[in-house]
């Protein structure tokens, strides 16, 4: 299969308006001594029934998230996914165009972003929307160089309690760009805001925290914000989208960069992406902005029209001066969120956010009075927990997957001193029978 | 007739959603969490039917190009047609709904995918190890360069060697990349044929320098003839040579990145291995080394052990992670299947008429447009309204008439050093009768820049909108829909 249409009579009458006798002339500019003058050693080709087999034997290899109950979170959730998500995502009108750098031909994905970019506005209560990054990690990467040019320093400073592959992408990307990084700690499950106050200085770009935090404790943002307002740092907010429809949004308590990773907006979790790095803010800061944005403008006779705008932030026209490097971005997966977000609704946001809330507690109450069952902070949380276990968690691990559960993250993973615990998410596709079960089944171990 | 936001549609109190009733017994928001974490004005999101749902975006979708719809000669992006089976094997629940953190024994199959997808790659582009981390093609290209980095202060070399150097031809990524990575942009000139000046090369060269990032075929669409000269020239003066992989689709099978001396190499996956991109993404950026550079990948790294797939972690010099999880995984299972279905013989073939095609349009079109670079090839050329301007017409005109034709536009005013430049990639998977017909609007386009330029002027005139006014955008940007009372307000 090589999907070519050419018949030999189309090869040899375009061959003779070339004016070659050959294919292999129009590759006699390649030096012989870089020719690979053999066949690359790959599988051998395949029909499209094969093929199709292949693809699901490989896919049978492995066992889902559908296939067990699953509890697990920490960055990539098990939301529903509607129908007309998939859907909508599924024309190819959409999904086999390239950005759409001809406004006039591409209008429905120009004003497909549009409408992203007020729904995230929206949704996280800040002037400006971006028409989205890679993901959650390489947002908060971008938000602080954005900081960092915005505010001519070089320093920033990242709560413990960010998700650890976020500041792991953020740390990359810093030592690059000579940007100093530095980290507060956790008290009680939350950033520790004594020492924030300590590391925040005249030298602070931006200080950054994630709500809820990678623990699932809900952090005291607006005392977050006004410690980095005082240095004259700014204050990025690192957000879950769901819970934005229940938990105060980043324009409520003085946030000036807002990200997150929404892959919680109709994406699935696809072994880690593709996913969608979203980011707001305010009006201000506009210009230092990363990324493509979509505007709406008109034509000569005065009809509404979207077009890719404020190009020169971008690569293609700035260069090395350029805001960022970014250019392909995640675009139906933004799409996805608009679908998501439109099909849920000023209600429905609320409506899920609640169910998440409800059932995570549910769950907390339930699995926390387990003799030996603690939980791992005092802290309010929204859809996600830590609770340390009375024994080892590999045990409590295997245990569950026997009972077809998917339990939560081992979190000594990333945090030595939480060795014993374990993250528990609780998503509004759980049932109280499932939670139940999961009770159960912790019960069997203390 | 003005297409209504998704807002504007929106009426109080409709609705699309259904969740699960909560089935757990229900506390009061204010129990559960304190008051200063509560949202306190709801988000406005719009109420629609689902039906009004479908309806808008199913109409915005149809004021959509795309692929599926018709040509999309847009140079440098290779705009192939995208496998229907591709994105069936993607969509398998085995695939989509597989936890990033899930136990590796639970999800060999997609480890097992990802290993042979890297071998596959690795041995594509002539290299040793590869990791598919990078989430499109200018992430690969922060995260090669990043690797470069890292050798170079591996060896105490690192905090001399700051520049890098990119051709005047390069893609815009390029020295944005390299400025994003921290090192200093040196552009080196073409020379006539096209290919990097080498004295130029010469001349910017030095300890100092940390890489060359070079595309080849460049982005004139022209092999660089001189490239193991240029190789020597970096090598020789302890530089790495970075190859922009945006260009692959001419010389798959037919000749590596590796072989050329090139040390590290990204591959856009959304390009070259036909996975849709998307409107605009997700693309996958792989990036793949020589093995001097292995020990510098992100981690984690996809190995067999003992006939069994694991992340692996436990690489010490590793650049770290420049991405959450394992990158854009959904788009690997496409180009996947894709190379299976090739396979080397069908990989070679798509390369040799993605060349054909592009030879058989420069030379049609030749005699009705200024060709500057007039020679073979690879697999895309650069055209430019150079004739065309004398009757005030530019190639913007050219790009806006062609979309009244039903074809996308080739890249336009790119390469920079072309002027008015008309860049166009036809790629393999499209027609001799697909290509004539673009042939023909192409030609009446240049008859009517000669008779009636204002008709090119005004165009496009068959779209929904007519030429949108982007300088107003840019002055006075409207970046979201507000109700009318506030937009008034404001």
């Amino acid at each position: 299969m090589n999907y070519v249409p050419h018949t030999d009579r189309d090869r040899s009458e375009m061959l003779a308006q070339i004016g070659v006798s050959s294919v292999d002339e129009l590759f006699s500019d390649i030096p012989r001594e870089v020719r690979l003058e053999r066949d690359l050693r790959l599988p051998k080709p395949v029909s499209e029934y094969e093929l199709a087999r292949h693809m699901a034997a490989l896919a049978g290899k492995n066992t889902t998230a559908d296939d067990l109950v699953s509890f697990l979170g920490a960055g990539a959730y098990d939301h529903f996914v509607p129908s007309v998500v998939r859907h909508i995502v599924s024309r190819s009108e959409f999904y086999t165009a390239y950005t759409p750098y001809q406004a006039e031909i591409s209008q429905g994905m120009l004003q497909a972003i549009f409408e992203y970019q007020t729904l995230m506005c929206e949704l996280t209560a800040m002037d400006v929307s971006n028409a989205s990054l890679y993901d959650g990690a390489t947002a908060v990467a971008e938000a602080a160089a954005m900081a960092c040019r915005q505010t001519r320093r070089q320093q920033v400073v990242v709560s413990a309690a960010v998700h650890p592959e976020y500041r792991a992408t953020l740390k990359t990307y810093a030592r690059n760009l000579g940007i100093e990084v530095a980290e507060a700690g956790i008290r009680d499950g939350a950033t520790d805001f004594e020492e924030l106050e300590q590391l925040t200085s005249g030298a602070t770009a931006c200080v950054i925290l994630q709500n809820p935090n990678f623990l699932g404790s809900v952090e005291a943002m607006g005392a977050a914000a006004e410690i980095a307002h005082r240095s004259g740092a700014l204050f990025v907010a690192c957000v879950d989208p769901i819970s934005l429809g229940i938990l105060a949004p980043p324009g409520e308590y003085g946030a000036d960069i807002a990200v997150g990773e929404g892959q919680g907006l109709g994406s699935p979790m696809s072994f880690g992406g593709p996913y969608l790095g979203f980011l707001t803010c305010r009006q201000e800061l506009i210009r230092n902005m990363p990324g493509r944005v979509a505007g709406e403008t008109h034509d000569s006779q005065g009809r509404r029209g979207y077009i890719l705008t404020l190009q020169a932030r971008e690569q293609h026209i700035r260069r090395e001066r350029a805001t960022s490097n970014i250019c392909s971005n995640e675009a139906l997966s933004a799409l996805a969120a608009a679908v998501y977000l439109s099909w849920l609704g000023k209600d429905g946001i609320r409506e899920v956010a609640d169910l998440c809330l409800q059932k995570a507690h549910y769950a907390f109450d339930r699995i926390t009075a387990i003799p030996g069952f603690r939980p791992a902070s005092s802290a309010p949380f929204f859809k996600e927990f830590a609770v340390r276990m009375p024994v080892p968690l590999e045990q409590a691990s295997a245990v569950l997957l026997r009972s077809n559960m998917l339990g939560g993250l081992a979190l000594g993973r990333f945090y030595r001193d939480l060795g014993d615990a374990m993250l528990i998410a609780v998503t509004e596709k759980r049932t109280k029978d499932e939670i139940d079960s999961l009770c159960r089944a912790l019960e069997g171990l203390a | 007739m003005t297409m209504p936001l998704i807002f504007e549609r929106s009426e109080a109190g409709r609705k699309a959603y259904s969740l699960p009733e909560c089935d757990v017994p229900r506390k009061d928001v204010a129990e559960l969490l304190p008051d200063w974490a509560v949202r306190k004005s709801a988000a406005a999101l719009p109420e629609v039917s689902e039906v009004d749902l479908v309806r808008h975006y199913t109409k915005l979708s149809q004021r959509n190009h795309g692929v599926d719809v018709g040509f999309y000669p847009l140079g440098s992006c290779t705009m192939k047609y995208n496998p229907k089976v591709n994105e069936d094997a993607a969509a398998l629940p085995g695939f989509t709904s597989l936890h990033p953190y899930q136990p590796e024994e639970l999800v060999q199959g997609a480890l097992e995918l990802m290993y042979e997808l890297g071998r596959y790659l690795c041995e594509i582009g002539g290299m040793d190890e590869a990791t598919l981390q990078p989430a499109a093609g200018a992430h690969g290209e922060l995260t090669g360069l990043m690797i470069i980095k890292a050798y170079h202060e591996s060896r105490g070399d690192g905090a001399k060697r700051t520049k890098v150097i990119v051709p005047d031809s390069a893609h815009g990524t390029n020295p944005a990349s390299a400025a994003f990575c921290g090192y200093k942009v040196v552009e080196v000139k073409s020379d006539a044929r096209g290919g990097v000046d080498l004295d130029s090369l010469r001349a910017a060269m030095s300890d100092e320098v940390a890489a060359l990032m070079l595309t080849n075929p460049n982005t004139l669409g022209l092999f660089d003839e001189n490239i193991v000269e240029i190789a020597k020239i970096v090598h020789d003066a302890g530089g790495l040579l970075y190859y922009d992989g945006a260009n692959m689709n001419a010389i798959m099978g037919i000749a590596r990145p590796g072989d050329m001396g090139f040390d590290v190499l990204h591959f856009n996956l959304h390009k070259t291995f036909s996975t849709p991109h998307g409107g605009g993404g997700p693309g996958s950026g792989p990036v793949a080394v020589k093995k001097a550079l292995a020990p510098f990948l992100p981690v984690p790294v996809v190995e067999k052990k003992d006939g069994k797939f694991v992340l692996d972690y436990d690489r010490p010099h590793s650049i770290g992670k420049v991405k959450a999880f394992y990158g854009n995984f959904n788009v690997m299972v496409k180009a996947y299947a894709y190379i299976r279905a090739l396979g080397a013989k069908g990989l070679r073939e798509a390369s040799e008429n993605a060349v054909l095609n592009a030879n058989y349009l420069m030379r049609k079109l030749a005699p009705y447009y200024h060709l500057p670079y007039d020679r073979y090839c690879k697999h895309e050329f650069v055209l430019s309204a150079a004739y065309q301007l004398a009757a005030g017409v530019h190639t913007a005109d050219i790009a806006k008439m062609l979309l009244d034709y039903g074809f996308h536009a080739p890249t336009v005013y790119f390469p920079l050093i072309v002027k008015e430049a008309i860049m166009v990639e036809p790629t393999e998977t499209e027609s001799k009768d697909t290509l004539d017909a673009f042939v023909s609007a192409m030609i009446e386009i240049a008859q009517l820049a000669e008779k009636d330029p204002e008709a090119l002027h005004s165009a496009p005139h068959k779209m929904v909108v007519g030429r949108l006014d982007d300088v107003t955008a840019a002055r006075r940007p409207v970046l979201r829909w507000r109700p009318r009372e506030q937009a008034n307000a404001k």
